[in-house]
């Protein structure tokens, strides 16, 4: 064990996860991805109605909020065979499109960045230099010499206090930090400036759903959010400005400071685009439909399955071959911990075999993770921004491969190029700017709807159970910030019979499989060299590379728990 | 127009306003920070340079550890405004821990915890979110190796006091909701007995926060509050009794279906399963997202969410509360604590619901004294 370094708590993520790594010649030659922590929400809703389920799975997560209500809302209308109306679509795309643009901009600058970015360095930062450098890449208008000192002197009197808060202990000076004191200085202003902007452009979820995080506003069969030109108290046209003027903002910081930021600091760290590449195998669902027709041909990101970075071959994605393995995971399957079950049949038996707390490490050679470990025929799969772009990529996707190409000509890099942490980190920038534009459009439409009279946001001819069938059961979906997220529910009797999750976090953070194969992050880890086996900086920018989200990824349990009492709803 | 912040009613001492605008924080901002804060916690405005001069002491310890959460408070802190998150982390509190927004990692993001926790013994602010499972010995939640439970205790018992935000630190949450597999607790079960104010919220509301940390800040203690240990000028009032469609209530003017005309003009939300009778919290005039909106403003219902087992009690949520409080029954918040949206539904009609409420509104009843 005298080179098994662990990383736990891994920060600047949303939940727990821990990483163990094997270090030989100062690579890493072996990992582990376990995540430390799980709450058992798939069993608490069994037995519950199949409506309010979205409510429920929404707090699988408060970082990427919204996502488990959509894949929720989106089983249950698929058991139930339910048609959303025009509005509805709309109204959730651009949910879901502005949250794919705050959340990517927030794990940029406020989780990855400082992978990157040296904080202390920025104090050395010429800030008439910094100006230059700012002018030089963007059209940005905070960018002037007294903007940067303003900036440096705040950090420098915060650093002054002595009390260095959530920036003490950490790697400042490491020899892997390579930026410049000046890009150093532009990005710590950024990082403040996109605090500022990411609350502002999430009131875009305040306006159609309420709040943020956790919106209240989805319903199966479409939305509560009234749409309504002639009424104070639903989407108006003051709402529709205002909408419009915060796409407005967001798309701007994502073109004029997100993404001359990310080609900055990249330019910088090109080698990154050698490490990191991980499983090679990449899985989408699909999502962002552009009509109500269900079919994946209509989403504006597409369906599809890449094996061993095959980019000359995408393969149709099917449901059906999706398996949770949980032969390193504490969980036991009636039938043999050896053999993946479908969603639809899964189960649900944690068993923890795990050392008891505290502990030094985990038996690895066992199960060591609450993280199962999700296959498609057998293989793992990445999920998630480089998923979506490599597979649109090569599908011909025009809006994406344009600006593929822009970036990866920016960078003077090729398409392999992006199978690596750099190109993970990449791909995440060049979808942001996707959906920032797509935002509009999806806007304009809604407008032109209301312009014609159509006012339509639910469906409510299936909302009484009494219309449901004995039996059904559906397939949800969604493309989240991290990835393919899919929901799958049985319902019987007009209650929740079965749920499962499998969302993004599960299929790139999960262990080994019964066949020992390991997961996607576990593969990205292997190879990567550290300068300083204590500091482990370069686990942090591979990990945080994939955006994990832990909270998520931990599901299905049937502990031993204290038993209370329920009220139960007649 | 000339709006100088020391032209207000109230003065800060101008030494204290030129220390913050060295730290790029404009007169005015300051000045609104104060103002607003005192607004939200209900002090008068003689409160003013108090929270002025409490706030520009020396920075406050602050740990925030999470547990079995889903980051979504951390999430609605970095949404707060007035102050922003960067300003309070940058000038108000010094946030040795937070797993969100710390830099380190491991084991230096442990050190940061427990060097805190040792230099600060009895005088920082613990700030816990999620819950904490008791099951398995504690397996199901481990930070750096140490379950939830031990960790969460020594923290507690060495804090000047502790904030739980959210529903599940608060009360157990949606961890703790039926069958509870993990045997999820909350903050004030796993050290009974402990300084503790509850912000309960799904998520909590980040005015609630910053006011709740000022308050501390300013007057060294904790705000005063209610049977479940929720700060009275947060959880003081029903929803029902300040909501902005209770004219409809009212009225007999109800919502049917989600869509319907009414529904589209604002109409009750009563009959789509609506909570706000049952739930005490700020939400209809605080809101959220610095006041853009909040559910029943955005046309559905609200679920109860700061109520504790509201996951098992309020559920299911489109159903109708069978009972409101002024239809004929006591009811105060220690009742409405037992939670009953559960049971058979009365079936009335919307004209002898209107009229009945019409006569408890003055029934002596209603512990919430209104406004007329």
């Amino acid at each position: 064990m005298a080179n098994k370094i662990v990383v736990d708590p891994v920060t600047r993520i949303e939940g727990h996860l821990r990483i163990e790594v094997q270090l030989e010649d100062g690579k890493i030659s072996n990992a582990w991805s376990s995540s430390t922590a799980f709450r058992g929400i798939e069993t608490i809703l069994k037995g519950r109605d199949p409506r309010d389920a979205h409510h429920f799975t929404q707090r699988f997560c408060g970082v990427c909020t919204t996502v488990h209500s959509m894949a929720s809302i989106r089983c249950v209308e698929d058991a139930l065979k339910i048609q959303i109306p025009d509005n509805a679509r709309l109204i959730r795309n651009l949910i879901m499109g502005i949250q794919n643009v705050q959340d990517h901009v927030i794990h940029f600058y406020h989780l990855h960045a400082l992978d990157w970015v040296d904080i202390v360095s920025a104090l050395s930062a010429d800030p008439a230099a910094t100006s230059k450098l700012a002018n030089s890449v963007s059209e940005w208008p905070n960018s002037g010499a007294v903007y940067f000192k303003a900036i440096q002197d705040r950090i420098k009197a915060f650093v002054g206090t002595g009390k260095l808060g959530p920036f003490a202990n950490a790697y400042w000076g490491h020899s892997a930090y390579r930026l410049p004191p000046e890009a150093n200085l532009m990005a710590v202003a950024h990082y403040l400036e996109a605090l500022e902007w990411q609350k502002d452009v999430i009131k875009i979820h305040a306006i159609l759903g309420s709040k943020n995080p956790h919106p209240q506003t989805f319903l199966v069969g479409g939305m509560a959010i009234p749409v309504d030109p002639d009424s104070q108290n639903g989407i108006n046209a003051d709402k529709v400005a205002l909408i419009g003027k915060l796409l407005k903002k967001a798309r701007r910081f994502v073109e004029q400071v997100y993404i001359p930021d990310l080609l900055a600091i990249a330019s910088f760290y090109k080698d990154w685009a050698g490490y990191g590449g991980g499983v090679g195998n990449f899985l989408t669902y699909g999502d962002f439909p552009s009509d109500n027709s269900n079919n994946p041909d209509s989403f504006w990101m597409p369906r599809g399955v890449i094996l061993n970075k095959d980019i000359s071959t995408v393969l149709p994605m099917d449901q059906e071959k999706i398996t949770e393995s949980v032969t390193h995971s504490w969980y036991t399957y009636s039938g043999g911990d050896d053999k993946g079950l479908h969603p639809y049949d899964g189960e649900t038996n944690a068993k923890y075999t795990g050392p008891k707390p505290p502990y030094q490490f985990l038996d690895t050679d066992a199960k060591y993770s609450w993280v199962k470990a999700p296959r498609y025929e057998d293989q793992p799969m990445e999920v998630g921004p480089l998923a979506r772009m490599v597979i649109a990529y090569a599908k011909g996707h025009p809006e994406v491969k344009q600006v593929v190409e822009f970036v990866l000509g920016k960078l003077g890099v090729g398409p392999e190029a992006l199978f690596s942490t750099l190109g993970r980190t990449a791909a995440r920038g060049i979808e942001t700017l996707l959906f920032s534009r797509k935002n509009e459009e999806w806007l304009a439409q809604l407008v032109d709807n209301m312009g014609r009279g159509i006012l339509e946001v639910h469906n409510g001819e299936k909302w009484d159970p009494s219309t449901w069938p004995k039996e059904a059961r559906g397939f949800g979906f969604h493309e989240a910030p991290r990835g393919a997220l899919g929901h799958w529910v049985r319902i019987e009797n007009g209650v929740i019979a079965n749920f499962q999750a499998v969302v993004p976090s599960t299929w790139n953070a999960g262990p080994r499989d019964a066949k020992g194969q390991i997961g996607p992050y576990e593969a990205a880890l292997i190879g990567t060299p550290m300068a300083n086996p204590e500091q482990p900086l370069e686990i942090l920018r591979t990990i945080h590379s994939f955006d994990p989200c832990l909270a998520c990824a931990v599901h299905v349990l049937d502990g031993k728990g204290r038993e209370i009492v329920r009220v139960k709803a007649l | 127009m000339n709006e100088e912040p020391n032209q207000a009613p109230v003065s800060i001492p101008e030494e204290t306003l030129q220390k913050w605008e060295a730290r790029g924080v404009s007169r005015r901002d300051f000045m609104k920070f104060c103002t607003a804060t005192a607004a939200t916690l209900a002090l008068p405005m003689s409160f003013i340079p108090r929270i002025a001069e409490a706030i520009d002491d020396a920075r406050l310890p602050v740990i925030w550890v999470e547990y079995q959460s889903c980051s979504g408070d951390s999430e609605a802190f970095l949404r707060a405004n007035q102050p922003t998150a960067a300003d309070i982390i940058l000038d108000i509190i010094s946030l040795e821990y937070s797993e969100v927004v710390m830099a380190a990692s491991g084991h230096q993001a442990e050190k940061s915890k427990h060097d805190a926790m040792e230099k600060y013994k009895g005088k920082y602010l613990l700030i816990v979110e999620g819950s904490i499972p008791t099951g398995e010995h504690g397996a199901y939640c481990t930070v750096g190796g140490e379950s939830a439970v031990e960790g969460a205790k020594k923290l507690i018992a060495n804090a000047a006091a502790t904030i739980t935000v959210g529903t599940c630190a608060s009360f157990g949450g949606i961890p703790a909701a039926a069958p509870n597999p993990t045997g999820a607790v909350s903050v004030m079960e796993l050290v009974p007995g402990a300084a503790v104010i509850n912000l309960p919220g799904c998520p909590v509301n980040a005015d609630n926060l910053t006011a709740t940390i000022v308050h501390f800040v300013t007057f060294g203690k904790l705000p005063a509050t209610d049977r479940l240990g929720r700060p009275k000028f947060a959880y003081g009032k029903r929803i029902h009794d300040n909501c902005e469609r209770r004219g409809h209530f009212d009225a007999g003017q109800y919502a049917e279906a989600f869509g319907d005309p009414a529904h589209r003009q604002g109409h009750c939300l009563y009959k789509l399963g609506c909570k706000g009778p049952e739930t005490f919290h700020n939400c209809p005039t605080v809101r959220y997202n610095e006041g853009t909106s909040w559910p029943i403003m955005a046309g559905h219902g609200c679920l109860g969410c700061s109520e504790p087992n509201f996951w098992d009690t309020m559920t299911p949520f489109y159903r109708r509360l069978p009972q409101v409080p002024g239809f004929g029954i006591e009811a105060t918040a220690d009742k409405i604590g037992l939670g009953i949206a559960a049971g058979t539904a009365l079936a009335f009609g919307a004209h002898g619901v209107a009229s009945a409420f019409r006569k408890g509104d003055d029934a002596a009843s209603d512990h919430v004294k209104k406004e007329k």
